[in-house]
């Protein structure tokens, strides 16, 4: 068994390069949605289909990209992240 | 098509549905107040509700003490009115729940007790960070304060047939019984009927709308530039100039993670798998909701028309109200302003617990007191903040009257974007954060964020009618919270604090443990 405190810098780690990963693309996602605003907004008016602009599904594909992120930080957290910080509990709680 | 033959009149008259759902939500809240009244005993009762309400429904109170009626009428009414522009306020109020989820929900919950000034100031010195941390707090609260109650005002008015200022001495009153009594307890399960009841009514009104259309959203949005132009599918003239757009992106991405009364409610759950779970939730139904504004809103502007929104009120509120009443009669009309006012109670009430926890947990016990306060000192001092700071939002409101203050809710998420985002990132993750460093970052970030919204055209041009202004942008953020990182990062340098870097391993652990021995 390796030492606890180095696992627990591991897990903090692994945690950070996760939420820094799901922090980018949300940055990306809006800032992107964001800056097809304000610098391309000709592109936005293109039509997808009749009564569908491109700006309209891309705004609301922020949302579900939005959720999707969501729901892949908290499926990770709540298998490995709560799993591997009960084993380092337990492993503290021996003498 | 149908043709609008909507009027305007029955708005403003008494309405029995109307005033029947209100007494009603009001008699259920007073009673679910007279419940918790006798529940809230300790100040961890007062500010967290003893730390036992469930993920879910935490999630459904952070959806409640988010979605205002700002949101609800002024999203509806803009999207009405402009169409696609309105959509970018849609999309932005719920970016910032993913951040708030992956940065500051867990963190939050294992390193804080009530306020969010408790993680900020864990490793600093008390005094500074925490009276920095209620200058930011209370110029948030406040500002939501006044623009909300300004807005309940003007609505109830328009809804019920009340005066203004007796609208806004009911909406007082109510809060200041739901806290005072009730606590947090009582505003949590406020906010859980409230959510309740806005999704509830967005849904049925987006469904109403939805079958006129064939139950398709293209549809709708065809037969929208069918009547007013391709042009309202497309950005427009919100958005003339193109970094406006950026910065407001950025307070509403970065003010959700730094607004106090959404921060507070992380205390409110057992553990940090719990607040994990709970922003989840909430992140699903505000998301859920503002995918709904799309449909109302040009639901409204086929149905309704934008020439009858704006002759009901000018700054486009009455959009969803005079849907419900088109789609559904007086009686649907009577019980969506019914949620209208049940929106705004509730988003008043989680604003003015957060303000008297600051007022009493940061200032008077751990600035005036150094620490050294019996909790009944402490629970009496929070009651007494939460009469003042009620009183104080009923006078604000009354001393707006018939002022444009929705630039106030915009200036409240700048505010909490600059100052509140960046201390708690970089207390939380940076090793080297001082006293120094942090105080004044949020220093920079609050004064900033005044100072350039008096100088934007907002202030300059719209309100005190000036030619030109001389900051160009109506929203700081672009400039303000790169400013505060930078101030904090480098006065944190050039005052390195050997004590506070120390402590931060012990912070890194309990970030993830929590507060007990791990």
């Amino acid at each position: 068994m390796t030492d606890p405190d180095a696992r627990l810098d591991d897990l903090a780690r692994a945690r950070g390069r996760i939420v820094g990963a799901l922090t980018g693309l949300m940055l990306l996602q809006y800032f992107g949605f964001i800056g097809l605003i304000a610098f391309h907004r000709e592109l936005l008016a293109v039509r997808v289909v009749p009564g569908l602009s491109l700006g309209i599904l891309l705004g609301a594909s922020v949302i579900v990209i939005s959720w999707i992120l969501t729901v892949v930080y908290v499926r990770w957290a709540n298998r490995r992240y709560d799993a591997e910080l009960a084993r380092l509990r337990r492993h503290a709680g021996q003498p | 098509m149908p043709q609008a033959p909507v009027s305007p009149a029955p708005l403003g008259e008494p309405n029995p549905v109307a005033i029947g759902s209100f007494l009603a939500f009001i008699a259920v809240t007073l009673g679910i107040t007279w419940w918790a009244a006798r529940r809230t005993k300790t100040t961890e009762h007062f500010y967290a509700a003893g730390r036992s309400v469930s993920a879910g429904r935490n999630g459904l109170a952070l959806a409640g003490d988010y979605m205002s009626a700002g949101s609800f009428l002024g999203i509806a009414g803009l999207v009405a009115t402009s169409g696609f522009d309105g959509l970018i306020f849609s999309t932005g109020y719920l970016v910032g729940w993913p951040v708030l989820l992956f940065l500051v929900a867990e963190p939050l919950r294992n390193l804080g007790t009530y306020t969010f000034a408790d993680v900020v100031a864990l490793r600093l010195r008390q005094a500074p960070v925490r009276m920095a941390a209620a200058a930011s707090t209370l110029a948030t609260v406040l500002l939501y304060l006044i623009a909300q109650m300004v807005g309940a005002g003007g609505l109830i008015r328009l809804l019920f047939g009340l005066s203004y200022e007796q609208a806004v001495v009911l909406v007082g009153a109510a809060m200041i019984a739901y806290v005072l009594f009730g606590g947090m307890i009582a505003t949590t399960w406020v906010q859980i009927v409230k959510a309740v009841l806005l999704l509830t009514g967005a849904a049925i009104l987006a469904l109403l709308v939805l079958a006129r259309f064939g139950m398709s959203p293209t549809a709708l949005f065809a037969a929208a530039a069918a009547r007013h132009g391709d042009a309202v599918l497309e950005p427009g003239r919100l958005v003339a100039n193109p970094w406006n757009a950026v910065s407001l992106g950025m307070a509403l991405m970065f003010g959700t993670a730094g607004l106090p009364h959404i921060l507070m409610r992380f205390y409110t759950v057992p553990d940090a798998r719990a607040a994990r779970t709970s922003v989840a939730y909430a992140t699903g139904l505000i998301g859920l909701f503002y995918l709904l504004t799309f449909v109302l809103g040009f639901g409204a502007m086929v149905l309704v028309g934008p020439e009858a929104v704006r002759a009901a009120d000018p700054g486009g509120n009455m959009a969803a109200p005079l849907l419900a009443q088109f789609l559904g009669g007086r009686t649907f009309l009577g019980f969506i302003a019914a949620v209208a006012f049940a929106t705004i109670l509730a988003v008043v009430a989680g604003l003015t617990l957060s303000g008297a926890a600051t007022l009493s947990h940061d200032l008077w016990v751990n600035v005036v007191r150094g620490g050294r306060a019996a909790p009944t000192e402490e629970l009496r001092v929070a009651r007494a903040a939460t009469i003042g700071l009620g009183l104080a939002a009923v006078l604000l409101g009354i001393a707006f009257k018939g002022q444009n203050v929705a630039f106030m809710v915009s200036l409240a998420f700048a505010i909490a974007a600059s100052a509140n985002f960046p201390a708690l990132v970089l207390a939380i993750f940076w090793r080297r954060a001082s006293t120094a460093g942090i105080v004044a970052g949020m220093l920079a970030g609050t004064g900033a964020a005044l100072l350039l919204i008096y100088l934007s055209p907002t202030i300059q041009v719209d309100l005190l009618r000036r030619g030109s202004a001389w900051f160009p942008l109506t929203n700081p953020a672009l400039v303000s919270i790169p400013l505060a990182f930078a101030v904090g990062i480098s006065v944190s340098l050039l005052t390195a604090e050997p004590k506070a870097i120390e402590r931060h391993a012990a912070l890194e652990r309990r970030r993830h443990f929590g507060a007990a021995p791990g």
